[in-house]
């Protein structure tokens, strides 16, 4: 079971809530997919200036592999306040802690619900249809 | 005795090929050359003897893969067999020695070849107005999108900067409109694999410039709503272009014109049976409407009383897009492949390719999941979710077709489908090659089960095994450092 203290998208983000704060991140299963059971396969991260502000599901930023580029999409929108610099040259924290130390910006949130956000529970559904 | 060393390191001080005699003429006095022109030390060049060079190059040789030694199913690249009798007919000394600044009259034979060429481009597309200048698919797409900003402009439309692209899209698409100063705007696909009708409409409007769609589409399937897409994108005044690379699934059946599309490309090299890349230099004719005809690269070639000629007289073209309008040795390939097959010929080689890769699909299917799984064109996708149990990702079962003499399957595209494997065979392969690999690829579903570290070890056969890509993207060393 993954975390159940936040949100996810179907296009496997999440999305942690404290206060008016949001932290955003990618699931193990976007890493997964992402590599091709080979963790360095990751090869680039682009993520957006603190001080730009995003908007619900709008893309805020993208990840490469070896074998294929995906957008990261915002869970929910506020003003991106600030961006884990460790993660460019790092990827590798990305496979190892997906959940904690690989968060990927924080925002603060102009709304806190969307219909576009599932519980864990939900999330490990969308997760076993495309698995 | 297994490593294979560079020239540079299996280099002996001393060591040659070949000895000069005593110089019989006069020398040249080289301080009569500027001065940036003069080395001040010796090129570090390899010394080997003959013998070493001859065997270093013969092996290097054995060890290149292509569709005259193997099966070579590659998705989307259409690598069929290069016919020889293209090669011949390219080996003419009359055709190979004639040179691009040669009096128009002197070749005549080349350019009535030429101006046939691009009629026949148009006879397949009945897009009547062609221009063979790009030099691969990629350069045809620019092409296209510059004519098309050409005639935006024209008539007084330059706000049109939205580029429409489906996310199963070849990447060299949405890198054309970035080139060409246009926006790319992603259009989803629907569960069927085909463009969202809905998703493409609330996407069009006042800036709409183009729509870019590859029709039989990277996932194999032929766009089935394909004439109300065009009359959508026609209906806000955008274009709609078409990516030419699955051409050969529906040369001689099916006219692009004829269901809405507007300009194209045509990759000499997969459909019409041109070398690819490496193998020579490429060519992305584009074929487009009447009313973009002005806009295209000059010069272009003019029939008239006297025969053909070059004709620079094009005020409206966006001009030229490289030193030289074509590939002459490519031009001629296309030529003989085309009057070599005929009218029939191109519409019978679209249907085996059609009916090769549906015959694979339905022999693999149950093995392979095929996520869109119906009547394919010349290609279809599957992935190895049936194989994720094993820990096997698609790049496993690519490795392992390399041990068993095959060039793998195009992997991870189109990006829409997880753990994606694109497999064409082409019209050219036989029954017995297409069961060979059936049989195969069949073996290699049972390793996954039985022994799946075979395939995680794969490729064992090559001179190296698996690459850190990885590495090679964060990390390239792209120079070599002698010792």
């Amino acid at each position: 079971m993954r975390p159940d203290d936040r949100k996810y998208l179907s296009s496997h983000e999440w999305i942690k809530i404290d206060g008016d704060i949001g932290t955003i991140g990618i699931t193990d299963f976007a890493v997964q997919e992402l590599c091709s059971g080979n963790e360095s396969d990751l090869v680039y991260c682009d993520l957006p200036e603190a001080g730009r502000s995003v908007e619900a599901g709008e893309t805020f930023g993208e990840i490469e592999s070896v074998k294929a580029v995906a957008d990261l999409n915002a869970p929910l929108g506020g003003e991106v306040i600030e961006v884990n610099a460790a993660i460019e040259d790092h990827l590798e924290i990305l496979a190892d802690d997906p959940w904690e130390r690989g968060w990927l910006i924080k925002i603060k949130l102009s709304a806190k619900t969307s219909d576009a956000l599932l519980d864990a529970a939900a999330y490990e559904e969308v997760v076993a249809q495309e698995a | 005795m297994n490593k294979d060393l560079l020239l540079y390191e299996k280099s002996r001080a001393g060591r040659r090929t070949l000895r000069l005699g005593e110089l019989d003429v006069p020398a040249a006095d080289v301080k009569r050359l500027p001065k940036g022109s003069l080395r001040e030390k010796f090129a570090v060049l390899p010394e080997v003897g003959e013998l070493e060079l001859v065997r270093h190059y013969v092996r290097l040789s054995k060890k290149n893969v292509s569709i005259t030694d193997s099966f070579y199913p590659l998705g989307s690249c259409t690598m069929k067999y290069n016919p020889v009798t293209n090669e011949a007919a390219a080996g003419i000394a009359g055709f190979r020695q004639i040179h691009p600044f040669q009096d128009a009259g002197r070749v005549q034979g080349a350019l009535a070849i030429w101006k046939r060429l691009e009629n026949y481009l148009a006879g397949v597309t009945g897009l009547p107005a062609v221009t063979i200048h790009p030099a691969a698919g990629a350069q045809g797409e620019l092409c296209a999108l510059l004519v098309a900003g050409a005639h935006f402009e024209a008539k007084g439309e330059s706000q049109r900067k939205v580029v429409l692209i489906p996310d199963s899209a070849h990447g060299t698409n949405p890198a054309s409109a970035a080139i060409a100063g246009l926006k790319a705007v992603t259009v989803k696909s629907g569960d069927d694999g085909l463009v969202d009708l809905a998703d493409l409409k609330s996407k069009l409007g006042d800036d709409t410039a183009v729509f870019m769609i590859t029709n039989p589409s990277t996932l194999g399937l032929f766009e089935t709503r394909i004439a109300e897409i065009c009359a959508a994108v026609h209906a806000v005044g955008g274009l709609v272009y078409m990516d030419g690379a699955n051409l050969n699934a529906i040369m001689g059946v099916a006219r692009p014109a004829d269901f809405g599309v507007d300009m194209m490309h045509i990759n000499l090299h997969k459909t019409f049976s041109t070398p690819h890349g490496g193998g020579g230099p490429g060519a992305g004719p584009i074929c487009v409407i009447e009313e973009l005809r002005r806009f295209l690269p000059a010069p272009r070639i003019v029939e008239d009383a006297n025969g053909y000629r070059l004709d620079y007289d094009a005020p409206d073209s966006i001009g030229m897009l490289r030193g030289w309008p074509g590939n002459w040795g490519v031009v001629l390939r296309a030529y003989c492949y085309i009057r070599r097959l005929g009218r029939e010929g191109i519409r019978r080689a679209a249907e085996n390719a059609v009916l090769n890769a549906n015959y694979l699909r339905v022999k693999l299917n149950k093995t392979y999941h095929v996520p869109f799984d119906r009547m394919c064109m010349h290609e279809f996708v599957c992935n190895t979710r049936h194989q994720r149990q094993y820990g096997i990702h698609a790049v496993d079962i690519a490795k392992r077709l390399i041990d068993l003499g095959y060039h793998p399957m195009t992997i991870y595209f189109p990006l829409v489908v997880s753990e994606a494997m694109m497999i064409e065979p082409t019209e050219t392969e036989c029954k017995e090659t297409l069961d060979a690999f059936i049989e195969d690829m069949l073996l290699i579903a049972q390793e996954c089960a039985d022994d799946p570290d075979k395939l995680h070890a794969a490729p064992v056969t090559t001179p190296v095994g698996r690459l850190d890509e990885g590495r090679a993207v964060k990390d390239p060393v792209l120079c070599y450092t002698c010792g």
